[in-house]
C-alpha cells in the first residue's frame, strides 16, 4: 500500500543522506522524496511517499524514529491529509498545437509560465494522479520535457506535525 | 568553570577527562598529531598504542563490554578510519556505547582528495548510531558531549566524531556542559504501566511458559532483576549468546543458550511454549531460524525492549513493552509479589516435566573416550581451573560456540564476543580491554588459528603492556566453522577451509615475549591450563591445543530451518 510519511529533522548536514540511507540499506522503496526547511530554519520537513505492507511501513516509522536527528515522524495516510506536486511540462506550441496546449492547461488550472514562439512552459500543481492524467492527455510527441517535485504532504485540519 | 581560551586538540583532552574517561585505545597519524600532543601532556586518562586501528576500536569496544561504561578510541584520518570501520560495525551490530574520534584533513581540504582523506562520516553512518563532523571549534565540546550522551543511553551504540586538523589547531573558549538535552533524541526508559500490567497477567496465566534473555539483558544490567524475577515464578530461562551470563548458567531453571546452535531443551521449550517473555532480544535469524516455522505453534510474546524497532521485527508480538529491561523487570517483581495470584502449579509442573525430558537427550554430550583432544573437554577443563570466575573473549566460528555451551558463564559482562557482525580477529584485542578493565581479573581468549591470526600483532601490545591474558587456541586446522558446513552441505567439499602451513605458535609467542606451549594429548590439557594460571600467572601464556579436526558444533540447526529441526549428535 502506498504511504506518505513526513518527517520533522534536524537541518543538519548530512541528514538527508541518513533518510536516503535508511532506505536503501534496508531495502525499503522510495516513490519520492522532498525536503525543504520550514519556518523554523533549524528544522526541515520531509515528505517521502513509499511502497510496503502495514508491517514494513510500521519499521519504516520506527526505523525513521530511531534516527538521532529526526525529532517527529508522521504517516500522513493514518488520518486525512492533503498531498500536491508540482510539475513543469515544456510542450511543442506550434501552430495548431499553440491554442490546443492552452485549453489543455486551461481545464487542468495549470498555467503557462514561459512563452517562446516554439513552446510552452506548463506549471500544473495538483495530486500525483492528476499530473499523471494531465500527462496523459497531451499528445506524447508534443512533450518535450517534464520535471515533477514528488508530493508534499500535510494533515487536515487540527493534525499538525510541529514541535 | 571558567572560560579560557583553548585549541582544539586541549578541548578534545578536556571533554576526555571531564567524561572521566579512564583508557584511550588508538593509533597516531598525520590527522591527529595536534591531539596526540596533548596526550602527551597530560595524566588523566592512559594511551593504549595498538599495533593496528582495528584492534584498537575492538579493545575500546570490549572495555565498554566488561565494565558497561563508554569505550574510547582515537584514530587518524582516511586508512585509520577504514582500519576502525569493522571495530565500529562490530560494536554496532551488538549495541556496544563506544565514542570514535576520527582525525580528518584540514577543513579548506575536504572533497579535495587530499593525502589520506575518506569521507568518514559517509563510510560509517550505516554502523553508527549516530556520527559528527565537527567543523567549527566552538562546536567541539558539545559534540563530544552529545556523542558521550548519545552512545550511553538509549540502545547504545558507538558514536564517530570526525575532527578535521584545523579544528584542533583553532581555539575558543572552553565549556563542558554539565548536562544535554536534545529534541531529537528521548529515550523511552519507563515502561507503559498498562502494557506491563498485560503482561504479568499474561505471565502468569502461562501454562508453558518461557523466559527468552538477550544481550540487552546484560547491556541494561537487568541481570538481579531478571533472577528475581525467575526464581519467583519458577519459569524456565534460555539465553541468546549475548545475553549469557545474565542469568546464571549452573541454575537448574537455566535451558542453555538456545538458537542455531543452542541446546535441545531451549530451543524446544522456545518452539512449544505458550507464553514467551522476550528480554532485551531481538528474534534474530540465529536465535528462531525461520520466523515462518517458528510461527507454526500458537504462544503469545511479550517483549521488552528499549528499541522499540527492535519489537515486531521478524516477529509480531502480543504485548511490547518499551523501556529499560532492568525497571520494566523491577515492576513485573513488584506486581507479582504484590499480588496473590501465582502461576498453577500442575501445568508448570507438567511443562518441567517435558523440558526434562528434552534435557534427558543429553545434547551436548560427546565422546570423552576419545585419543584426540576434544574442544569441548579443553573449554570444561578451563571453567574448571579457573571455577568458573574468568573473563572470556572469543573470535568467530566453532570454539566460540563450544565456549558459549561449555563455559558456564554464571555473572553477566564475563562473555565477551561478537555476536551480531561475527568478527573473526577480535578475541585478542578484546582480551586485552578487558585486561585493562580488570588487571587482576583472569582472562581467557578462546580461539581458533584463523581468527588468532586475524589481529596477531597485538601480541606485541599484550607485551608491552604486561597483560597477563590467556590465549586457549582450539587448535583443528580448518577454519571449523567452514569445515563443518562445507561436510553438511557441500558434500564434503573442502574449499579453502584447510589452512596449510601454519606457524609454530609456540615460537610465534616467544618471539613476541610471551609463553608458549603445545599440548597434543587429553591428559595434558589440565596440567597445561593450571600452569598458565598458576606458575604463569603474570605471563601472557599462548596455548596451542592440538585438537580433532573432525569435531563438529552439535546441536544444529541449518540456516533457514526451524527451532524443533535440530541435528543432534
Amino acid at each position: 500500500m502506498r504511504h506518505i510519511i513526513s518527517v520533522l529533522m534536524e537541518n543538519e548536514a548530512g541528514a538527508l543522506s541518513r533518510v536516503a540511507g535508511l532506505f536503501s540499506a534496508r531495502g525499503y522503496n522510495i516513490e519520492s522524496l522532498t525536503v525543504a526547511p520550514t519556518e523554523d530554519a533549524t528544522l526541515s520537513r520531509m515528505t517521502i511517499v513509499t511502497y510496503g505492507s502495514n508491517d514494513v511501513v510500521e519499521q519504516i516509522t520506527k526505523q525513521l524514529n530511531k534516527l538521532v536527528d529526526v525529532v517527529k515522524v508522521q504517516d500522513l495516510t493514518d488520518g486525512s491529509h492533503i498531498e500536491r506536486e508540482l510539475m513543469l511540462v515544456k510542450v511543442r506550441a506550434t501552430g495548431e498545437l499553440r491554442e490546443e496546449m492552452k485549453r489543455l492547461a486551461d481545464i487542468f488550472r495549470g498555467r503557462i509560465i514561459d512563452v517562446t514562439d516554439k513552446a510552452y512552459t506548463i506549471e500544473l500543481t495538483g495530486t500525483g494522479s492528476k499530473l499523471d492524467a494531465f500527462l496523459e492527455a497531451l499528445d506524447p510527441a508534443a512533450i518535450l520535457e517534464t520535471v515533477r517535485t514528488g508530493a508534499s504532504g500535510i494533515g487536515r485540519g487540527e493534525r499538525m506535525l510541529k514541535i | 568553570m571558567a572560560e579560557m581560551e583553548l585549541t582544539g586538540a586541549e578541548i578534545v583532552i578536556r571533554c576526555l577527562h571531564a567524561e572521566g574517561v579512564e583508557y584511550v585505545f588508538g593509533y597516531p597519524g598525520g590527522a591527529v598529531l595536534n591531539i596526540y600532543d596533548e596526550i602527551y601532556k597530560q595524566e588523566g586518562f592512559k594511551h593504549i598504542l595498538a599495533r593496528h586501528e582495528q584492534a584498537a576500536v575492538h579493545a575500546a569496544d570490549a572495555y565498554a563490554r566488561a565494565t558497561g561504561r563508554v569505550g574510547v578510541a582515537l584514530v587518524t584520518s582516511g586508512p585509520g578510519a577504514t582500519n576502525a570501520v569493522t571495530g565500529i560495525a562490530t560494536a554496532y551490530m551488538d549495541s556496544i556505547p563506544m565514542v570514535v574520534i576520527t582525525g580528518q584533513v584540514p577543513t579548506p581540504a575536504i572533497g579535495q582528495d587530499a593525502f589520506q582523506e575518506v569521507d568518514t562520516v559517509g563510510i560509517t553512518r550505516p554502523c553508527v548510531k549516530h556520527n559528527f563532523l565537527v567543523k567549527d571549534v566552538k562546536e567541539l565540546a558539545l559534540t563530544i558531549k552529545k556523542a558521550f550522551y548519545i552512545a550511553a543511553t538509549g540502545r547504545p551504540g558507538p558514536v564517530v566524531v570526525d575532527i578535521p586538523k584545523d579544528v584542533t589547531q583553532h581555539t575558543c573558549a572552553f565549556e563542558y556542559p554539565d548536562s544535554v538535552s536534545m529534541r531529537s533524541y528521548n529515550p523511552t526508559y519507563k515502561g507503559h504501566a498498562g502494557q506491563i500490567k498485560r503482561a504479568v497477567q499474561m505471565l502468569l496465566e502461562a501454562k508453558r511458559p518461557v523466559i527468552y534473555v538477550g544481550g540487552g539483558a546484560v547491556l541494561g544490567n537487568a541481570s538481579a532483576q531478571l533472577i528475581d524475577f525467575a526464581r519467583e515464578l519458577g519459569y524456565p530461562v534460555t539465553s541468546t549468546l549475548m545475553g549469557l551470563g545474565a542469568y546464571p548458567a549452573p541454575d537448574p531453571l537455566f535451558l542453555g543458550m538456545l538458537g542455531m546452535h543452542g541446546t535441545y531443551e531451549a530451543n524446544m521449550a522456545m518452539q512449544h511454549c505458550d507464553v514467551l517473555l522476550a528480554v532485551g532480544a531481538r528474534f534474530d535469524d540465529r536465535v528462531i531460524g525461520n520466523p515462518k516455522h517458528f510461527a507454526r505453534e500458537a504462544r503469545r510474546i511479550i517483549h521488552i525492549d528499549v528499541d522499540p524497532s527492535s519489537i515486531s521485527k521478524r516477529v509480531k508480538v502480543d504485548v511490547p513493552i518499551v523501556g529499560d529491561v532492568a525497571q520494566v523487570l523491577d515492576e513485573f517483581g513488584r506486581l507479582i509479589k504484590g499480588g496473590a495470584e501465582r502461576p498453577e502449579e500442575a501445568a508448570l509442573k507438567a511443562w518441567w516435566a517435558q523440558i526434562e525430558l528434552w534435557r534427558a537427550q543429553d545434547c551436548l554430550k560427546y565422546d570423552r573416550g576419545a585419543a584426540a583432544i576434544k574442544p569441548q573437554y579443553v573449554v570444561e577443563k578451563l571453567y574448571e581451573v579457573t571455577g568458573g570466575e574468568a573473563f572470556v573473549t572469543s573470535d568467530v566460528g566453532q570454539h566460540q560456540m563450544w565456549a558459549a555451551q561449555y563455559y558456564q558463564f554464571n555473572k553477566p559482562r564475563r562473555w565477551i564476543n561478537s555476536g551480531g557482525l561475527g568478527t573473526m580477529g577480535v578475541g585478542l584485542p578484546y582480551a586485552m580491554g578487558v585486561q585493562f578493565a580488570h588487571p587482576e581479573a583472569m582472562v581467557a581468549c578462546i580461539t581458533g588459528e584463523g581468527s588468532i591470526q586475524m589481529n596477531i600483532q597485538e601480541l606485541s601490545t599484550c607485551k608491552e603492556n604486561r597483560l597477563p591474558i590467556k590465549i586457549i587456541l582450539l587448535n583443528n586446522g580448518y577454519l571449523g566453522m567452514v569445515r563443518q558446513w562445507q561436510e553438511f552441505f557441500y558434500e564434503e567439499r573442502y574449499a579453502e577451509s584447510y589452512v596449510a602451513s601454519l606457524p609454530d605458535f609456540v615460537k610465534l609467542a616467544q618471539a613476541y615475549g610471551h609463553e608458549g606451549l603445545t599440548i597434543e594429548k587429553p591428559e595434558d590439557v589440565e596440567p597445561a591450563l593450571r600452569r598458565a594460571f598458576g606458575e604463569w600467572k603474570d605471563k601472557l601464556v599462548f596455548l596451542n591445543f592440538i585438537t580433532d579436526p573432525r569435531e563438529n558444533v552439535y546441536p544444529m540447526i541449518p540456516a533457514g530451518k526451524g527451532l524443533s529441526e535440530m541435528i543432534l549428535v
